[in-house]
């Protein structure tokens, strides 16, 4: 029996859909999420432009099927998660060993926001329901008897590279034997908090965000949740269905700079990325397309591309952010690119990097600028973060 | 895998003085202060968390203590993170409505900055990852290790696990009624057979070896976690399963670490098991050390790790013959763990 890890189902919730088959439309149709802010409540609200999921909780809650006192990040995770397996089409789990490893950076933060505001006047106030589910790991829980995969469960916080983190830990499980169906990724909604945060490192751009451009200032916080669906070949073969793709490579390295700011010659980013190819067994030039962790901020997408040029040159791939479309995701970014990476795959596409106009002046490469429609063997994702936790993974055609 | 090497910052820190009787002056027993000035810039040292300084100063006796520069990976759990940073940060944001806020407390105040300091402090570049689950958030990192290891992909892993309590979460958590009111010693703590525990935190590292390095505290035999068992018989099979798994039977086992914490109800599960699987075995508690919280596993591993090493229970210098330890650890009986310990 092979080591593959194959990717069967896959789930998400964004900006841009509320499942994968409204996300990928919205990608070829250049529709993109980032608005005026409408959901959150923030004294930001007419400055900071951000990539929402377009419900209310309660319209979340009629999602899910769960009570809308959840957080919107459970809520958010358990559509996600819930579409994943559903899609994976596995008949019976529980003829499985089957896990949930989640991925968030705040965990219950929405609701403790509210939950301070009376505990900060006077310390028997607030209500204890709305900080019983603060942990990062409470909605992990939440999600993982909703699904009835509870035989392993863990949620990973390594800021932005939170769910790629957990979704190669999810193949890693299953290659060590403890688990047979690994649902994997992250989810995380907006908060005053993370807004506020980002916004005194002064990195918000307060118009739609331009990844990769010379000009760009700044990123677009968004919020969603996306899963994939892992098993083992064995539990591969007995499935009716062709796996979307399968995750042949992966690497977390750190970049050991700065807590939040990021090397100038992205050391962390280039070992991530070269670190996931040498396990892949593939070569620089089988790499169709990267999908870039291309936040729009000066320092990420200067770090990512001297990283790309190092590894890379002269032979560049395809490139191109899909945060334009999404904003930045944070815990959920490395899931909701693990998802659009195995559409790629499966339908042939290379993703536009939206409002794109001028190329970084001493990067010798540009991103993509339309759709285009070609065959995609093997896609590398990019996911950096806080803490210098950098981790590249690379989703490869069957 | 092999502990070579071990740090610790919490309420009680050496092995060779642990206290049959601890006396408490509140619910929650504090870590002892972590003197980093060994290995950071006071400037910097000066802006860092306290849970931060306590993660920072057990990776790096640790690695002193193993003569290692740099680990092959740094994994690590948090249960609740920065707390600290984060409370100061959200308090400023709801007080000042948004306005006049600076970015120190943000910086600090996501999960994974003990680990990222540590990975700066060390400036390695190496595999780094922090799990945040409740009570299984030390021993997933843990798993981590033993998988980095089993696929070649690490030698030497540092493992740890810090949890702070703040002035603001401990008035939260003791709002669910979790602590207990009236408690003036250890003694108490299990006498009382009422409702609650005491608070407690800490950050323990451990370095971690594939191989031997001939003067290891133990061996780290095998970890697993299990969600919400039904009934005194699931755990009972957990046990047996892991055992059986590593060659071993109940009857092998020595000395049996339990995460006893003096709430009635919490203490049962335990006491179910004393009357079956671990009947007639040498059972020890540790949370009267110190104190209970998510990630106090981490400490009954460096209990265990000292007890193999010394082959002598905590505070009984008794010499005993001691091969195999079982740590078993249930938080709030929804996070069931077990360590299989053996001595070199």
């Amino acid at each position: 029996m092979s080591n593959n890890i194959y990717i069967q189902g896959l789930g998400i919730i964004s900006a841009i859909g509320n499942n994968a088959q409204e996300c990928l439309d919205s990608l070829q149709s250049r529709a993109d999420g980032v608005a005026k802010m409408n959901y959150l409540q923030s004294a930001h609200k007419n400055e900071l432009p951000v990539a929402e999921v377009k419900k209310s909780n309660k319209e979340l809650a009629d999602m899910a099927e769960m009570p809308a006192s959840l957080t919107r990040t459970a809520l958010l995770s358990t559509i996600a998660a819930k579409e994943a397996l559903a899609d994976a089409a596995i008949e019976s789990i529980t003829d499985w060993k089957i896990g949930f490893i989640s991925a968030n950076t705040v965990g219950g933060m929405d609701k403790t926001e509210d939950f301070f505001k009376d505990f900060l006047q006077d310390a028997s106030k607030g209500k204890l329901r709305d900080v019983v589910n603060h942990e990062c790991g409470s909605a992990t829980e939440i999600v993982a008897e909703e699904l009835g995969a509870t035989d392993y469960i863990t949620t990973i916080s390594t800021a932005c590279s939170s769910s790629a983190n957990s979704i190669f830990y999810g193949a890693r499980l299953i290659r060590n034997g403890i688990l047979d169906i690994a649902i994997a990724g992250g989810a995380d909604a907006l908060t005053k908090f993370t807004l506020n945060g980002f916004n005194t490192l002064m990195i918000l751009d307060k118009e739609p965000c331009k990844p990769f451009d010379e000009n760009r200032k700044g990123l677009n916080l968004g919020e969603g949740a996306a899963y994939v669906v892992l098993v083992s070949e064995r539990v591969m073969k007995t499935l009716g269905k062709q796996p979307y793709c399968k995750l042949s490579g992966y690497c977390n390295a750190n970049d050991a700079y700065h807590q939040t700011a990021s090397s100038p010659d992205g050391t962390g980013s280039y070992l991530a990325m070269k670190g996931a190819l040498e396990k892949s067994g593939l070569q620089l030039t089988d790499i169709d397309y990267i999908n870039l962790h291309g936040t729009g901020t000066q320092n990420n997408d200067s770090a990512e591309g001297t990283a790309i040029k190092r590894l890379f040159d002269p032979h560049y791939p395809k490139l191109s952010s899909t945060k334009a479309y999404t904003g930045h995701t944070l815990g959920a970014s490395g899931g909701v690119e693990a998802v659009f990476a195995s559409l790629a795959i499966k339908h042939g596409l290379i993703y536009p990097n939206l409002r794109f106009e001028t190329q970084i002046a001493d990067q010798p490469f540009a991103p993509e600028t339309q759709l285009i429609r070609q065959d995609v063997k093997n896609v590398l994702s990019n996911s950096f973060g806080f803490g210098g936790n950098c981790s590249s993974l690379i989703f490869s055609k069957v | 895998m092999y502990i070579q090497a071990l740090g610790n910052i919490s309420p009680q820190t050496d092995f060779n003085q642990l206290p049959q009787k601890v006396d408490y002056t509140s619910n929650h027993l504090k870590a002892i202060d972590a003197d980093i000035t060994e290995f950071v810039n006071p400037n910097i040292a000066r802006r860092m968390g306290r849970i931060i300084k306590m993660g920072v100063a057990a990776a790096m006796a640790s690695m002193k203590e193993a003569g290692l520069e740099k680990p092959d990976a740094i994994t690590m759990g948090t249960a609740y993170g920065c707390l600290e940073d984060t409370g100061v940060f959200l308090k400023k944001l709801v007080e000042q409505n948004e306005t006049m806020l600076t970015p120190t407390n943000f910086i600090q105040s996501t999960h994974n900055t003990v680990s990222g300091q540590i990975a700066l402090l060390l400036k390695t570049h190496c595999y780094n990852n922090t799990f945040v689950h409740r009570g299984f958030s030390f021993e997933s990192a843990l798993q981590d290790a033993i998988m980095l290891m089993n696929e070649n992909d690490a030698a030497h892993v540092l493992v740890g696990a810090a949890d702070e309590i703040t002035d603001a979460s401990h008035k939260i958590l003791s709002r669910f009624d979790l602590y207990k009111n009236n408690v003036a010693n250890s003694e108490e703590l299990f006498s009382q057979h009422t409702k609650g525990t005491i608070a407690g935190e800490g950050s323990v590292f451990f370095m971690m070896n594939k191989k031997s390095s001939e003067k290891d505290y133990a061996i780290l035999k095998d970890v697993t976690t299990f969600y919400k068992p039904i009934g005194n018989h699931a755990i009972t099979d957990r046990i047996n399963k892991l055992l059986s798994s590593n060659g071993l039977s109940i009857n092998d086992i020595d000395v049996v670490i339990n995460g006893k914490n003096g709430d009635v109800q919490n203490d049962r599960v335990y006491e179910q098991l004393e009357e079956n699987i671990f009947s007639g075995k040498t059972s020890i508690t540790y949370k009267q050390w110190c104190g209970e919280f998510p990630t106090s596993s981490a400490y009954a591993l460096w209990l265990a790790a000292n007890i193999a090493k010394h082959q002598q229970l905590p505070a009984d210098k008794t010499n005993r013959s001691i091969k195999h330890i079982l740590v078993y650890n249930h938080y709030q009986n929804i996070h069931h763990s077990l360590q299989l310990v053996t001595a070199c």
